[in-house]
């Protein structure tokens, strides 16, 4: 594996250039605590969170930036949530557009439409679009500003993992360079490295699943329109570009466009411009004038690995699990593999938790991709039936829809990606039964305005105790670990009341530092709620 | 549960009723047809476990005798 580290796809911000690092030309392996391979959102993500915990940590990865090309453009109101939290939020935010909107058409007529956030009192918006590449733009801009606020971050540009050795407590990594090989040590690697992940296959670890017999021409094409900023969706559409259709927007006048081809098809013939643009013509109409922006096209499959926690290596995002994107699960699920990896990490890194709490980020994050990998599944079986009788239904219920309201409900054309609840999770403490279901233990916070401000960013990013109406200490720790305490009245707080406290007066939630529940009580009680902490880093000894 | 003891109001008639139904229509129209019926008889049960009994049973119907 000698071979020179090239550009394999141009670069859309070339955010890292190479620099050679004194690692090189040490005359034994240097020893890091935490290598994470890929810099990609999620490589990008989990650096981020454990440089602002303060663990040091080296992102590798074999391009200087962020490559060219959409992907992902839809980013859940969860994913804004944690990058919030990471300091990326607001910027992401004001790019962004935002919708909550999807409707779903047949033929020439809309079936029905759906709101994704039909509430009030969110911070953030049910989505936002945004390019990929801006987003992982936005996400290494609060890398350079934790940076220069002494967070112990480094990032390699032109560095290319080749190899990698488990031993019991650490790893060996062959990177390349353009100043050639060398080789460095790390406690915990974490691979990020995408659905393609070379890790997996240097450590011989299988990636089962399914491929969806289906292409998909995904256009991104600059126009002047004046359509509303929703989701729509055709099945069979009347202008016939394609099996189904999707049309988004997103920033600076860029329009997504996804066309369902079939399985059959001539992809050189398809992705010559003169027969996207007869697409897209047709859909759009005769007047509308656009350019093609980018244009790709892509077989969707669902797979995971067993295990995303092999002793000191660890896989997140795409390497880890792949969907197909209707729901957009895939960039969304992978930043909340690096929000439940983070914390836990950092702990396990600090000598305060035990190395087998990374056993729960294994299982709940296995417990999340298989909660999205059967949603983006159902939805990809109905849009591309596999079978005559599949078919038959599908269009038996595309038919019952238009007059039936039931049938709506069936119509699936990607259920949106929303948080996991890690209901059953060993993390999981005590509950009362009669606080609402939605803020259970497992389940990720829901925001709520606090004064000017809100729940979430007020939580942060520590342990914390939340007392709503409640008698907490004003200062607390258990093992070893200090909480932040958040002391909030439920009184006027429509919001905070539904979420948090159903019918009950006052409440204590112990939050995690990826802002899910770790536990509820009716009342502070000091023992009560150390054992909660305990339990929650996987500690069976309470030694506070 | 899933009901398997008889509870038509009259059996012969609701039968006579889905034959009549399908007069006129071809194959396909007929397997069309079903589908769409199959799925306003699925939410008019509603219940998860009892969709599930009814298609466990259609599937394997000696099985289950
Ligand atoms: C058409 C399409 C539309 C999509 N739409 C959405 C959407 O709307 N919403 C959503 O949430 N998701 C969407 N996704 C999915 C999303 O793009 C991915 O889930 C996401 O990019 C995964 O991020 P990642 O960081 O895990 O991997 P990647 O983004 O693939 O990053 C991997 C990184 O690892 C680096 N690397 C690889 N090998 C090495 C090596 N040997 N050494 C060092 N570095 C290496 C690569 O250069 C890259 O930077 C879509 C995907 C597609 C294809």
């Amino acid at each position: 594996m000698r071979t020179p580290v090239t550009e394999r796809y141009p670069l859309a911000f070339r955010l890292y250039p190479y620099v050679k690092s004194p690692d090189q030309t040490a005359v034994t392996p240097i020893r890091h605590k935490v290598v994470v391979a890929g810099g990609g959102p999620v490589g990008l993500a989990t650096a981020l969170d454990l440089g602002l915990r303060g663990v040091p940590v080296l992102v590798c990865d074999d391009q200087e930036g962020v490559g060219l090309g959409s992907r992902a453009i839809c980013f859940a109101k969860r994913t804004l949530e944690i990058c919030d939290r990471l300091g990326a939020g607001v910027s992401m935010l004001a790019k962004g557009v935002q919708w909550n909107i999807g409707k779903v058409f047949h033929d020439n007529r809309l079936l029905y439409e759906f709101n994704l956030l039909p509430e009030d009192g969110h911070a953030f918006p049910a989505f936002i679009n945004l390019q990929q590449p801006l987003f992982e733009k936005f996400l290494h801009e609060a890398i350079v500003k934790a940076q220069s606020q002494g967070a112990p971050i480094e990032i390699r540009g032109s560095n290319r993992i080749d190899a990698v050795v488990r031993h019991e407590d650490h790893v060996t990594i062959d990177v390349m360079t353009p100043d050639g090989p060398y080789v460095l040590e790390a406690d915990w690697l974490v691979a990020c490295d995408g659905a393609r992940s070379p890790i997996r296959s240097m450590l011989g670890h299988g990636f089962d699943g399914r491929v969806f017999e289906d292409n998909f021409l995904i256009a991104d094409v600059k126009m002047k329109a004046n359509f509303p900023t929703e989701r729509w969706f055709w099945f069979e559409p009347h202008f016939k570009s394609g099996d189904s259709a999707l049309l988004h927007k997103q920033p600076d006048d860029i329009w997504r466009i996804d066309f369902q081809l079939g399985w059959n098809i001539d992809r050189q013939k398809e992705l010559k411009p003169e027969n996207i643009r007869a697409r897209v013509s047709a859909m759009l109409g005769p007047d509308v004038d656009y350019e093609l922006d980018w244009c790709s096209i892509y077989t969707f499959q669902c797979r995971r690995m067993e295990k995303f926690r092999n002793g000191p290596v660890l896989f997140a995002g795409d390497s880890a699990h792949q969907v197909s994107p209707f729901g957009a699960r895939g960039a969304n699920s992978g930043m909340q593999d690096a929000d439940n990896l983070g914390w836990k990490l950092a702990l396990v890194v600090q000598g305060l938790a035990p190395d087998t709490l990374l056993d729960s980020y294994d299982s709940e994050r296995v417990y999340g991709a298989d909660e999205n990998i059967a949603n983006s599944t159902r939805a990809t079986d109905f849009i591309t039936p596999k079978s005559a009788i599949s078919k038959l239904f599908r269009d038996a219920v595309l038919q019952l829809a238009e007059t039936v309201p039931f049938a709506r409900t069936v119509v699936n054309s990607g259920r949106l990606s929303m948080p996991c609840t890690y209901d059953g999770s060993p993390l999981n403490g005590p509950d009362v039964a009669s606080f609402p279901a939605r803020t259970r233990p497992g389940s990720p916070c829901p925001d709520a305005p606090i004064g000017a401000d809100w729940l979430l960013r007020l939580l942060g990013g520590n342990f914390t105790l939340l007392a709503i109406d409640a008698d907490v200490p004003t200062t607390f720790s258990a093992c070893g670990i200090p909480l932040s305490v958040l002391s909030v009245s439920g009184r006027d707080n429509k919001a905070l009341g539904e979420r948090y406290l159903g019918n009950a007066t006052s409440a204590v939630y112990l939050i995690r530092p990826d802002q899910h529940v770790a536990a509820r009580f009716e009342h502070f009680d000091e023992e009560v709620v150390a054992a909660a902490v305990g339990r929650a880093i996987a500690k069976d000894v309470v030694d506070a | 549960m899933l009901e398997t003891r008889p509870n038509f109001d009259r059996p012969d008639e609701s039968y006579a009723l889905l034959i009549k139904a399908h007069e006129g229509l071809s194959e396909a129209e007929s397997h069309a047809m079903n589908a769409r019926l199959i799925l306003i008889l699925m939410n008019q049960i509603g219940d998860h476990a009892v969709i599930a009994e009814a298609l466990a049973l259609a599937r394997n119907v000696r099985a289950a005798t």
